[in-house]
């Protein structure tokens, strides 16, 4: 929502029918179109694919094992590892390269189960309304101020194994209370609806209209909590597995900053093993805050662009 | 008055769920939670110490008894402070522990984030009293920019450059060799130059949710009807942003600035945690590495009680300031 542009009716018009005609000559989807068209979400896709690309290609992209510790320990960059080593001999490129798959999972399987659960809470919420709202309402407030990181920290630290599904179910369990409040406030809105009303008195079951008529309204807000809800989670892994508390036997870029700092990566000069986690994170942050200007613009057609 | 009558009720409320959330954590696992710790305490190495036992038995109530005595002696220990005694630095009490941290956390985040708040709400306004100029997009494509970093790899990276390469401050701790704790003014000094670059890495983020929340909330009350009125009625363009837009649109802010403060203290424990900063949240880093589970426990609940009043000091503030929002409850 940081960008606005003037309010042009008939531009943005012209500009829908454009893209509608744009979408039937090309056989792709209008959402995809519009998206497409705003330029800042047009960047944010290729650099996604980039990122997507070299999580699903890591084994043939990645020059070794990402735990291959046969080189020489703490080198900086060098003709065959193009990132220098880590303390422990291990390739710096090769981690990096791994690394995309650790957070791309991590963000699509928490991002996805704490959008279903905001989802569900937020739906029964503000659909239901009375008791059942006045105490989801509460443990959305409650999980909202409750402290994230120190939540997870206590929750990692009793866990009997620490596996990257263990982190996932963390972050998702501490992370889906701000979605669900704007769920249950767009639901207020759009229960009392006509559409809805008619809906119920053609005898429509609770679930039918949620599913049917009150969801399809929803997409946008779907869409945009569940990049948030990404975010947050590839930001809560980096730092879990930054304080020591991820995986140890997965690569990502917070252990591989974790292994920096502790491997003395700033005394001996490795700028590359330092920087490189580092900006490769914030490059597909940025790559996701680029795609959400265009979400955005999918339920706004003032933000639209050509 | 029905307005802070509910949102005391919601503390009240939010704060017993806090509690019972600390006392259930430990019990989530299978079996009996007091022998799951002290087998896993086993497993290490290390011999098991009988301290730290006692200290865990203590911790979660008589093993024997059935979990709604156990829940009874928790909740009366909470009242009474006591939350045993931590078994990383035998023989000091966990409440002794806190009150040797809370001074180091209150102050950095303190000061750090007033600062942040203040400036990031009037960098917003300005962004939004100069809209759509290049003001707007530098702050605000800045702020989204700066936003995307993780903020604990630019701490790091602070260290390396200030600290390491250029060797202007100190690398990590609270204060240096040269100097004890207390009321002098070589401590005080030694002390704020070490807080130097933990503070620059928490202003670093700490303005971003500000400047664009403010942005937001003042370009749409600039678009209200009061402030089109004013407008037209001649006021000068700065007094209509000041005190029709500004003062307005900063309100939402307010009430952010407590449901952030959750957030920041997790940023805290990252930033403590890099600056090996004496505070809350490097304590309870340690806490967790030693396995020190009393303390940890204790900790958490701190630090979520903290945000909890927090959060019902911004929501009382927030009554105080806006009158619609009390009248909307009374209705």
């Amino acid at each position: 929502m940081t960008t606005s542009l003037p309010i042009q009716p008939v531009d943005t018009e012209q500009a829908e029918v454009a893209a509608v005609e744009a979408a039937r000559a090309t056989k792709v989807p209008g959402w995809f179109v519009i998206l497409w068209r705003n330029r800042k979400c047009r960047i944010g896709l290729v650099m996604l694919a980039v990122f997507v690309f070299v999580a699903l290609l890591a084994p043939v992209l990645a020059p070794y094992a990402p735990r291959d510790n046969s080189f020489t320990a703490s080198v900086g960059p060098n003709g065959s590892n193009w990132l220098g080593t880590t303390a422990q001999g291990e390739d710096v490129l090769s981690q990096l390269v791994y690394g995309a798959r650790t957070s791309l999972l991590v963000g699509l399987a928490a991002g996805t189960l704490s959008t279903v659960i905001g989802l569900a809470v937020g739906l029964t919420a503000g659909y239901l309304r009375g008791l059942v709202d006045e105490v989801l309402s509460f443990f959305i407030n409650l999980a909202l101020v409750v402290p994230v990181l120190p939540l997870m920290i206590t929750l990692a630290a009793y866990a009997p194994v620490k596996g990257l599904w263990l982190i996932i179910f963390v972050i998702s369990i501490t992370g889906w209370a701000y979605g669900a409040r704007l769920k249950r406030s767009q639901i207020i809105t759009l229960r009392t609806r006509d559409y809805i009303t008619a809906a119920k008195f053609a005898g429509d079951s609770t679930a039918r209209i949620i599913v049917r008529e009150i969801l399809p309204n929803m997409t946008s807000l779907v869409v945009v909590g569940f990049m948030g809800a990404c975010l947050g989670a590839i930001g809560g892994e980096a730092g879990l597995a930054f304080l020591g508390l991820g995986d140890p036997t997965t690569t990502s870029w917070g252990t591989m900053l974790n292994q920096a700092n502790t491997g003395g990566a700033m005394l001996t000069g490795q700028w590359a093993w330092l920087i490189a986690p580092g900006v490769a994170f914030a490059g597909l942050m940025t790559a996701l805050t680029l795609i959400n200007f265009g979400v955005d613009a999918l339920s706004n057609p003032h933000l639209r662009e050509d | 008055m029905r307005y802070f009558l509910r949102r005391a009720g919601f503390f009240l409320a939010t704060l017993w769920a806090a509690i019972t959330l600390n006392f259930l954590i430990p019990r989530l696992q299978p079996g009996d939670p007091a022998e799951a710790i002290v087998s896993r305490l086993g497993g290490q190495s290390q011999a098991i110490d009988p301290a730290q036992v006692e200290s865990i038995r203590k911790m979660l109530g008589t093993p024997d008894g059935n979990l709604l005595t156990q829940y009874g002696d928790y909740l009366a220990a909470v009242a009474r402070g006591d939350f045993g005694i931590s078994y990383t630095y035998f023989p000091y009490s966990v409440t002794h522990m806190i009150g040797q941290g809370l001074p180091w956390t209150l102050i950095l985040v303190g000061v750090t984030q007033v600062v942040s708040f203040v400036a990031g709400t009037l960098l917003g306004a300005w962004a939004a009293y100069r809209r759509n100029s290049r003001v707007d997009s530098v702050i605000t494509l800045g702020s989204t920019f700066v936003g995307t970093l993780p903020f604990f790899w630019l701490a790091l990276v602070l260290i390396y450059v200030f600290a390491i390469t250029l060797n202007w401050f100190p690398t990590g701790g609270g204060y240096g060799g040269g100097s004890d704790p207390g009321w002098n003014w070589l401590f005080f000094s030694d002390a704020f130059q070490h807080s130097i670059l933990p503070a620059v890495s928490l202003l670093i983020v700490g303005p971003i949710g500000w400047i664009i929340g403010m942005r937001n909330n003042m370009v749409q009350t600039l678009g209200e009807d009061y402030a089109r009125l004013a407008r037209a009625k001649g006021l000068p363009r700065r007094r209509v942003a000041l005190t029709y837009g500004a003062r307005i649109a900063v309100l939402p802010n307010v009430t952010g600035f407590a449901i952030a403060l959750g957030g920041i203290l997790g940023g805290t424990v990252l930033v403590e945690s890099i600056f090996n900063y004496p505070g809350l949240g490097r304590m309870m880093l340690e806490a967790v590495s030693n396995r020190d589970y009393p303390l940890m426990q204790a900790l958490f609940l701190f630090i979520t009680v903290g945000v909890l009043i927090a959060n019902l000091l911004a929501d009382l503030l927030y009554g105080v300031l806006d009158p619609r929002v009390r009248r909307e409850e009374a209705g």
